[in-house]
Parts: C-alpha cells; sequence; structure tokens
C-alpha cells in the first residue's frame, strides 16, 4: 500500500496525549448518550432484530425493490440515474449542472459523495461546491476530509473552528464560542442557499413501496438546500433502498438514538415529488456494491445505516481518531467496506483492532462487523498482501506450536535469555518493551512443574 | 469427570502459578484432572493475524491432545472462544481459498469442529465453575481491593458476563465467583467492559493506540482505589501488568484462578 498505514497513523495521533483523551472523551460521551436513550426504549433489542431482519430482506430483494421504487418515483415525477461506479455518479451530477448552465452548488451531508470524491472532481470541472453541514463545512474550510460520519469535525477543538473561520469567514480572531461560530455560518450559510439553483443531498431511506425518499439531519440544511433550489439531486447507495413506508417506523427510532442519543434527529424530511417548476434526481449507485453483495460473508455490511455507534464505541477509533483510517468512512464497519474498495489500499484496515465486538453489540442492524475484520483478516492474508516478515515468522510460529519438542525446547530457551541475558528483549527494537515492561520470568514452566509435582 | 486441562502457552511460559492454581481448584471440586504434557497452543495469535490456513498443524495437535475428555477446560476466555469458534478437524481447513471471501466460512468445511467433539466440550475455567460444576460456595479469602477487567473475548465471546452495550439485564459469572471469596472488596469501574488493548499480535502491530488503551484501563481501576486487578484472561493482565511496572505502581494483577483459590 502507498502512504501511511493505520498504525503509523495513529501513532502520530498518538503524540499528544491529552488531545487522545480529549477525542477519546469527547466520543465516549456519545457512546453514554446512545446507551441511555436505547435504555428508554424497551423493545430495543427486538428493534435491531427488527431492522437487522429487514435489511436481509433488502440485500436478498435488492433489484426488485430498486425497480419497485423508480417505477413509483418517476411516477411521482422523479427522474432516476444508474451509476455503475464513482465516476458514472459525478459525471452524471456534472451534466445536470451543464445542463442548467449552473456553477455552483450546495451540498448536505452525502458520506456517498465522499466515496465518489464528487467534491474534488467537480472543483476541477471549475463547480464551486459549498458543504451545508456545519461540521462538513469546517473541515472543507479546514482543506481536510472528515474525521467522522456523523461528527465530520469532531476532530477539532472550538479554539481551531475559531481559527478557521477568522481565516475564511472574517469572524474576530480568537473568538472561539461556539454560539458566536454557529451564528457566523448561518449567516454565511443563508447566502449560499439563497442563491444556489442546485442542490444536492444525501438519502438515509428511500421507500420501494411509495418512490419516497427521507433525508435526515439536525441542522435543516438538506432543506433549507432542497426547498430553494430549482434542482434538487439526491445520490444514494443502492443499498439505502427499504421496502415499506411502515419500515421507517423502525430504523428512524434506531438510527439517532444510535448515532448521537436523540430520539430523532430535528429533521426527518420526506421527499416525495417535485414541487411545481423544481427539477428533482436520485442517482442510485452501485461502486462495488453488487460486488460485495455477492460475497457471502461480508454482504451484511451493507445493512449499515451509518449512524457511527460503532465509531463512537470502538476503543481504537476513539484513540486514533478518523484520519489515521484514510478513506471516507472510517471506524469498524469503515475496515469492513473499504477493502471492498480497494483490498491492497485498505490491507491495513481490517487489522486496526482488538477484535473486542463492541462495535457488533452496538450494531442496529446487527452487522457481525468484529467477526468480518477476522475474515478479512484471512483474505488479505491469502491475496497476499501480508508484508513477508509477518509470514515469514508466523511460519516459525506454527512449526514451533506444532511441535511440542521444539516449542519446549523455545520456551526453555526463550526464558534462559530473559533471565540470563534480558537486553535481548528489553530494547527497542521490541515493540512491547518500549511503554510496557517485559513479564517476569519464572523459574519454570508450569508444563515442568506438573512433570516433577504431578506425575 | 475426566478433565483435561489445557494451559495457554504464554500462560505455561510466563504465569506456571495460574496453570497451579486452575489445577488445584478443579482437584478441590473433585475433577480427575489430566494435563497432556504435549499441548502447545491453541493458534489464535496466527488466526487473528490473518494466518487461519497456517494452523492446521495447531489444530491436529490440539485434537490429538484433547479428544479423549469429558472436558477440557482453560483459564482463558480468549483461547478457549479461538478453539470454540475456529477448531477444525483433519483436512477441513478448505473455506479459506484467498478468493475474496467469495465462499462462505459458515458453510462446509467450517462446521466449527468437524471431527471433532472439542469445541462443544470446551469451557473456560470461569463458566466451567458457574454453569458445569456449579459452585455455590468455596474455601478462599483475598482480603484486598480488586477490580475485575472482563476480557473481551470471554465477555462479549462466551458471554462471561453482560454487555454494556445490550440493553438486558445484567449478570457476570466471575463476579459471581469473586464474590464468594471472604474478606474481597470488589470495586467500581467507570468504563466496566472497555478493551485493555491487547489484542493479541495488535499490541505490537498497533503499540501506540494498544498502550493508550491499557494506560487508560489502568487508569480507571487505579482511581477506583484498586489493589489488584484480575480477570479470566491472563493475557491482557499481562498487557496491564507491563503497564503498571512501568509507571511504578505497586498495584498488582492476578488471575481469578489465583484469587479463588487464595488463602490469605
Amino acid at each position: 500500500m502507498k502512504g501511511k498505514d493505520h498504525a503509523a497513523l495513529a501513532d502520530e495521533f498518538n503524540k499528544d496525549e491529552p488531545r487522545v483523551n480529549w477525542h477519546d472523551e469527547t466520543l465516549w460521551w456519545v457512546r453514554q448518550k446512545r446507551d441511555k436513550a436505547a435504555h428508554k426504549v424497551p423493545e430495543w433489542e427486538e428493534l435491531r432484530e427488527m431492522a437487522s431482519r429487514i435489511k436481509d430482506n433488502v440485500l436478498s430483494n435488492l433489484s426488485e425493490y430498486l425497480q419497485q421504487f423508480e417505477a413509483a418515483a418517476t411516477a411521482n415525477g422523479i427522474t432516476i440515474h444508474w451509476a455503475a461506479d464513482a465516476a458514472e455518479h459525478n459525471a452524471i451530477v456534472l451534466s445536470i449542472l451543464r445542463r442548467h448552465e449552473v456553477d455552483k452548488m450546495v451540498k448536505s451531508k452525502s458520506m456517498l459523495t465522499e466515496e465518489c470524491h464528487l467534491n474534488e472532481f467537480l472543483l476541477a470541472q471549475g463547480i464551486d461546491v459549498v458543504d451545508t453541514d456545519l461540521g462538513e463545512r469546517v473541515v472543507q474550510l479546514a482543506g481536510e476530509p472528515p474525521s467522522h460520519i456523523v461528527l465530520p469535525c469532531i476532530h477539532k477543538k472550538k479554539e481551531e473552528i475559531g481559527e478557521i473561520f477568522h481565516e475564511h469567514l472574517g469572524t474576530p480572531k480568537g473568538n472561539a464560542d461556539p454560539q458566536f461560530l454557529t451564528h457566523a455560518a448561518r449567516l454565511h450559510l443563508r447566502e449560499k442557499f439563497l442563491t444556489r439553483r442546485v442542490a444536492l443531498t444525501g438519502v438515509n431511506f428511500a421507500v420501494a413501496e411509495t418512490g419516497e425518499f427521507v433525508v435526515c439531519t439536525n441542522e435543516g440544511n438538506a432543506d433549507m438546500g432542497a426547498h430553494l433550489a430549482d434542482v434538487h439531486i439526491a445520490s444514494m447507495g443502492i443499498e439505502k433502498i427499504i421496502p415499506l413506508r411502515k419500515h421507517l417506523g423502525v430504523f428512524l427510532r434506531l438510527l439517532t438514538r444510535s448515532a448521537t442519543g436523540q430520539p430523532i434527529t430535528t429533521y426527518s424530511s420526506h421527499f416525495k415529488k417535485p414541487r411545481p417548476g423544481q427539477e428533482m434526481h436520485v442517482v442510485f449507485v452501485d461502486n462495488g456494491r453488487s460486488t460485495h453483495l455477492g460475497r457471502t460473508d461480508f454482504r451484511s455490511s451493507l445493512k449499515c445505516i451509518r449512524c457511527a455507534a460503532c465509531f463512537n464505541t470502538c476503543p481504537v477509533y476513539r484513540r486514533s481518531g478518523g484520519h489515521s483510517y484514510h478513506t471516507a468512512v472510517a471506524g469498524p464497519i469503515g475496515s469492513i467496506l473499504a477493502p471492498n474498495l480497494d483490498r491492497e489500499k485498505y490491507a491495513d484496515l481490517p487489522f486496526a483492532s482488538t477484535l473486542c465486538g463492541s462495535c457488533s453489540n452496538v450494531c442496529p442492524v446487527k452487522i457481525d462487523i468484529h467477526e468480518q475484520l477476522y475474515k478479512w483478516r484471512q483474505v488479505i492474508v491469502q491475496g497476499g498482501t501480508a508484508p513477508f516478515a509477518k509470514k515469514a515468522a508466523m511460519k516459525t510460529m506454527n512449526w514451533v506450536l506444532s511441535n511440542p519438542s521444539v516449542y519446549h525446547g523455545a520456551g526453555k530457551a526463550g526464558r534462559w535469555f530473559m533471565l540470563n541475558a534480558p537486553f535481548t528483549v528489553n530494547n527497542g527494537l521490541n515493540p512491547w518493551y518500549k511503554q510496557r515492561d517485559m513479564p517476569g520470568v519464572p523459574k519454570e514452566s508450569f508444563g515442568e512443574w506438573y512433570k516433577k509435582n504431578k506425575k | 469427570m475426566r478433565v483435561g486441562l489445557f494451559i495457554p502457552c504464554y500462560v505455561d511460559q510466563f504465569y506456571p502459578q495460574v496453570g497451579i492454581a486452575t489445577l488445584e481448584l478443579l482437584e478441590k471440586f473433585g475433577c480427575e484432572v489430566v494435563y497432556p504434557p504435549n499441548q502447545t497452543c491453541c493458534g489464535q495469535p496466527m488466526a487473528n493475524s490473518g494466518f487461519e490456513h497456517l494452523t492446521k498443524g495447531c489444530n491436529d495437535l490440539f485434537i490429538k491432545n484433547f479428544e479423549e475428555f469429558d472436558y477440557i477446560v482453560s483459564p482463558s476466555g480468549s483461547c478457549v472462544l479461538h478453539i470454540k469458534e475456529h477448531l477444525h478437524g483433519e483436512g477441513v481447513a478448505a473455506h479459506l481459498h484467498g478468493d475474496g471471501g467469495d465462499r462462505s466460512t459458515k458453510g462446509e468445511g467450517h462446521s466449527g469442529g468437524r471431527g471433532t467433539t472439542i469445541p462443544r466440550k470446551i469451557y473456560e475455567f470461569v463458566e466451567f465453575l458457574t454453569d458445569v460444576l456449579k459452585v455455590e460456595n468455596l474455601e478462599a479469602s483475598f482480603p484486598y481491593r480488586v477490580g475485575i477487567h472482563q476480557s473481551c473475548h470471554g465477555q462479549r465471546g462466551l458471554k462471561l458476563a453482560q454487555m454494556s452495550e445490550l440493553m438486558a439485564p445484567g449478570f457476570s459469572k466471575p463476579e459471581k465467583l469473586l464474590k464468594m471469596v471472604k474478606g474481597i472488596q470488589l470495586i467500581n469501574l467507570i468504563r466496566g467492559d472497555e478493551c485493555c488493548g491487547f489484542g493479541g499480535t495488535f499490541c505490537v502491530a498497533e503499540e501506540a493506540v494498544s498502550v493508550k488503551m491499557g494506560k487508560d484501563r489502568v487508569a480507571d481501576h487505579l482511581h477506583n482505589g484498586a489493589e489488584y486487578i484480575t480477570g479470566a484472561d491472563m493475557s491482557c493482565l499481562m498487557h496491564m501488568e507491563g503497564i503498571l511496572h512501568r509507571q511504578k505502581s505497586t498495584v498488582q494483577v492476578r488471575h481469578i484462578a489465583e484469587i479463588l483459590n487464595s488463602q490469605l
């Protein structure tokens, strides 16, 4: 793989320990809010089970539901586009902009457009895109990708946001008052909402039965964009479909409680047909999803509703930061999705976990995330993307552990060295020893003790 | 009942006293315990690193050593979970072909131990005491403040205790046993079941995060006044012990078997 891997990037993140503590505690607080909210719903675990089954059904009948949605939405006056990959998606969006002779656009939160690198693409085509989600706007001004799919600028402290706003929006230097900064952002974004003729939104749920789609935001920015624009483009991964409108009663209850601990997002907006004079487009994006669907061990990761509960609970994510995952969707779920897109580039991510299993337990659609991390490790190693040194070490380990006499000799020799020549392990070459002492060395192993005392 | 004692490799080499405590307790409760001398390792370090396909030798050896027993007991939740989930018998490592996982690991060739009954009769030490021997009281005393570390594979994998993520009634098998110990004072933690960051080869491959996680776990125990940290997995305790020693802390780690077998 090119560039630094998760371990190296996490190592950098950990150079500033107070910042790691702050990041960890901030996200742990979100996890606790999730726990409290979930505790208030007596049927929480049943809801998870139901959501999981609905999504299983969706994945097994995906093409039918997509066509059903297409028929219903088309009848409602929505134009449907099918994009096989990121490039097609970006080209479709560009063609709509070109047709309307527009070179400016507002966009609410859409991780799919991050996955497709839409902003960079449009920028290169001379199109100005303004992200209207506050957190996304902050990272956009900072020239960074989001570090979290629900809380895009969670890695930034308010003082840093004050600096960014001072530089880009002309707020007074040193002012880091959240209310003041939010007000400044509101004024800045209001002008964009009023002057942009095209708005792009994401899609949280698309209802096959009715051809409507639901967009969830806390800031109402998707609505501001879509209601004021002549053209509304909604980009969605094909897995976002749900069969019936009543299923929203399951998913909307789970989504925000899992994400932030709120009972529901401030705005859960249903878009069903364009208002008179408006154009509405939905772009279905595959971008590897069909291939993923064919992988029995990994397909259930497509059930994800992007709540980020697995991020917030992940002890590794909280202490390594979203950017260490070097992919649009970070965290545990990102680590099982990304290798589907590029196995070599993301070969490190399934290893960025202790397999503690907390992610699978918080997942509102019950994806067996940690088990898929384990399975991806096998696939990556078998595919030849494991470094050679590790391979050689593993082969040696297997030889030792498969041969009791070799094992007992090696164990004895190892303990002899640790007792008589501790520098052979207590040195800078041993990553265990860098910040941890080695265990004490007993004079005999359990096996040796047993032989003497029990046999 | 004949119990085969499986002592994980690192316990055998570094913590023989844990093996001894486990053995003595099992004998106290009337088990006929045998330690097959040719045992080595469950193969987890390789499998968790993505080399499950190289663990055939380990698997075959494990089956050879333990197939004959009524029960197999081991003082490690992590190793037991690995055997339960990934031990497969002769020539059935066929499910991994480097084909991008296009074949199911749940399908043929991976019945969680085809050709062997071991996954069904292997128990982690704590659950063997609570679920099989149904221990309701024991003669032990340990007059100290003790923090329980819920090792993830034991807790979330073997369900030794309720998990904080789930909205379900609480229980804890290790706590149930520890409460039978005279003089013990169990402390509460701020984060009751967060991972310590050991994670097998993760502890060296992701050294920075692993250590930070360990430091934070240790700090929670120290903050709440623990004199000892205990748990059902020595690997997590070894990792936290390494951090405690480096910090020159007087707080020590003890495997739960040592406390349950202790007369202080």
